[in-house]
């Protein structure tokens, strides 16, 4: 195992240790400790590593990652995980806005809550929160899995594409073109492997989904107030 | 008076409601929605015609054409990037996405390129691998939809720009309907096909310059800090944007004026939201002095750019080196007087033709139509641009020869005067033949 402390090494120490890794081949796990918040911590990795974050991580925490699983045990600021294309970032704490934005794959598990803007523009990650998230989540989210164990804030899912949206609280309210829709054998199916995934012993019968509508798709006039 | 000889008043038309006016008010009546179209404003601004270069005379000596040395060069990015770029013309392709324009347009527009030592720009919609391979130097955009946004495509770049604003849309985001979303262009957007799609305008994951300041750090650690980051603006504000910029980190700013093209954008914002790039240049730069960055934060100038003349007039103003999107289409083949009858058929005639939205272009550019875009031949398209964006060069040359400079980066608004009062304050030259410059104090 390496151990970096970034009381005494910088987060370049860190990103570009990281970003040496092989590509093709496991490395020993690493331990990351006094991260203080710092920003762009472990990101752009692109290596199969297991990396531990000991405390609170900064805006874009696991930024961009391929591959690699990053622990982070304390809470992740803005955008963590954003655009990841692959691997698993698990943050143990709470995470702000926009976690896991425009995010093409990969599984992001928090078990907090997250702030504002969860998946916002999501193209294929899987984001399972096990808390409640914020308003304006899912926003235009385009594909990809958002699972809520608890409460959605308002305009959930506001301009969403093709995304599915699993909660199990209430959602204070829907954003445009954004429905409840049926719970069919398919979902439950999707929805149990999602959570099994994230470690969650959570019955899906429990969930409501939602998704688009698919009225604002293309132009029309009687659509123009939701323009 | 004989009643059957009075004279009859001609049939006259309105300034205000013009023809091209009433047209649109029945064009909106008939159909509830507002008009989508590509290029930039068409109407009459101030611009960079509205200026001269004085040349060398007495008090200022010539450089003799195609003896004495007249540097072109450029580099952009050396403030904090280990791999700045180094151009040997000013004149950079502007990022234009694929999608927008077709594969084999965005291939000539590299080939074209590279051809002549300079750099072009991916943009919404991602990175291809035919324009990554025919781009010596490409630029990738980091926009708000961060459409194909990939990591691997961010490593594989020359640089990255981040794209806040367009002169066309300043506030606005993208746009590309249904007819254009191909298979291809679907699947790289992560879209579902035939969608009319509106992409957002602000940035999902910051908000603000503080934000973009991490935002752009982020980027350069994922980069090992390799690439030069760029952040292009539509010119609104542009001394504080500028400021703000740079203040976030940006090794070079990318200004892009109101008469800047774009695919499709609707027509009441490109006529109307944003400044000409006339106007926005020396409040760039004067932020640039105040700061004390000017020519280490490179400055980029874009919109309506079309002769070698202009490429001096902006560099004269301050900006290192500019960027040409509409020009560039056009020396691929856009609007080519050839392709009339088409064009008739289509209810333009050439020239005029800006339905880029409708994917039907004759010329192959603006479409995703497979049978269309084989029109066009990327190998003497890229040629056609390599050529213009020699003559630019050479032009640009020719004015600074003749203003006694031996790089382009050499010339200066004092080698500038006005032809209107307007223009006169806009560029903060002389009116010609007077030393007044409007809003300034003294003159002579
Ligand atoms: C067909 C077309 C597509 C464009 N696509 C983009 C884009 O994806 N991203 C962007 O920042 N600007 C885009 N632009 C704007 C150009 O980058 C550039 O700012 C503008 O064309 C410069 O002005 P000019 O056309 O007068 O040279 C586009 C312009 C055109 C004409």
């Amino acid at each position: 195992m390496t151990t970096l402390d970034l009381s005494t090494a910088t987060r370049r120490d860190l990103n570009g240790a990281l970003h040496a890794l092989p590509k093709d081949a496991p490395t020993a796990d690493w331990t990351v400790l006094h991260p203080e918040g710092q920003h762009a911590l472990a990101a752009g990795v692109n290596a199969p590593v297991t990396v531990t974050i000991k405390g609170h991580a900064g805006y874009y925490c696991a930024g961009m990652n391929q591959q690699a699983t990053i622990i982070i045990e304390g809470n992740a600021g803005v955008g963590v995980a954003e655009n990841m294309m692959s691997g698993t970032v698990h943050v143990k704490g709470d995470a702000s806005q926009a976690a896991g934005a425009t995010a093409h794959g990969g599984l992001l598990v928090i078990d907090g809550n997250a702030s504002a803007r969860c998946g916002i523009s999501m193209k294929g990650v899987d984001i399972v929160v096990k808390g409640s998230i914020g308003p304006m989540s899912a926003f235009m989210a385009q594909s990809g899995r958002l699972v809520v164990l608890g409460d959605a804030g308002d305009a959930l899912g506001d301009s969403i594409y093709e995304t599915h949206i699993y909660v199990r609280g209430s959602v204070k309210s829907l954003g445009a073109d954004c429905v409840a829709k049926e719970m069919r054998a398919e979902h439950l199916a999707e929805l149990a492997e999602l959570l099994a995934a994230a470690g969650v012993d959570a019955r899906p019968e429990e969930f409501s989904r939602y998704g688009s509508g698919r009225t604002l798709y293309n132009f029309h006039v009687d659509n123009a107030g939701a323009y | 008076m004989d009643i059957n000889n009075i004279p009859q008043t001609l049939p006259r038309f309105s300034a205000t409601f013009d023809p091209a006016t009433l047209a649109e008010i029945r064009r909106a009546a008939a159909t509830g929605i507002y008009d989508i179209r590509g290029g930039g404003t068409k109407r009459k601004l101030p611009h960079f015609d509205d200026l001269l270069f004085l040349g060398a005379s007495m008090s200022r000596y010539p450089l003799e054409g195609y003896r004495e040395k007249c540097g072109t060069d450029v580099w952009l990015g050396t403030r904090f990037a280990k791999k700045p770029i180094h151009l040997k013309t000013p004149v950079t392709i502007a990022g234009m996405s694929f999608g927008a324009l077709s594969g084999q347009a965005k291939e000539a527009l590299g080939r074209g390129a590279t051809i002549a030592g300079t750099s072009t720009t991916t943009g919404d919609g991602g990175m291809t691998p035919e324009e990554r391979g025919q781009s010596q130097t490409l630029v990738y955009q980091y926009l708000p939809s961060r459409y194909g946004m990939n990591p691997d495509d961010l490593r594989k770049a020359d640089a990255i720009e981040v794209v806040v604003g367009q002169g066309a849309k300043p506030g606005g985001g993208g746009m590309l309907l249904g007819q254009k979303i191909s298979d291809r262009v679907a699947e790289m957007r992560t879209l579902p096909k035939g969608i009319d799609q509106r992409s957002a305008c602000r940035h999902p994951d910051w908000t603000g310059p503080d934000d973009l300041e991490i935002k752009i750090e982020e980027l350069r650690e994922i980069t090992d800090w390799e690439k030069p980051i760029y952040v292009k603006v539509g010119a609104t504000r542009p001394y504080y944007d500028v400021a703000l910029a740079v203040k976030a980190g940006a090794d070079v700013v990318v200004l892009d004026g109101m008469q800047g093209g774009t695919a499709a954008t609707q027509e009441v914002f490109i006529e109307h939201v944003g400044i000409p790039t006339l106007a926005a240049i020396r409040p760039a730069v004067q932020a640039l002095q105040d700061l004390g960055m000017h020519r280490k934060v490179q400055l980029i100038v874009s919109g309506g750019i079309r002769n070698g003349a202009d490429v001096a007039k902006a560099l004269a103003l301050g900006a290192d080196a500019v960027a040409i999107g509409t020009a560039a289409l056009v020396a691929l083949g856009d609007n080519d007087p050839a392709l009339e009858a088409e064009y008739r058929k289509l209810g333009s005639t050439a020239g005029a033709y800006d339905d880029w939205h409708e994917g039907k272009d004759p010329a192959g550019i603006t479409t995703q139509d497979p049978l269309l875009a084989a029109r066009l031949d990327p190998v003497a398209a890229g040629r056609r641009l390599a050529n213009y964006l020699a003559v630019l060069t050479l032009e640009a040359q020719t004015i600074a020869r003749a203003c006694g400079k031996s790089h382009l980066h050499n010339l200066e608004p004092e080698d500038l005067v006005a032809l209107t009062i307007e223009a006169a304050a806009m560029a903060r030259v002389p009116l010609a033949g007077t030393g007044w410059i409007p809003g300034m104090a003294g003159g002579m």
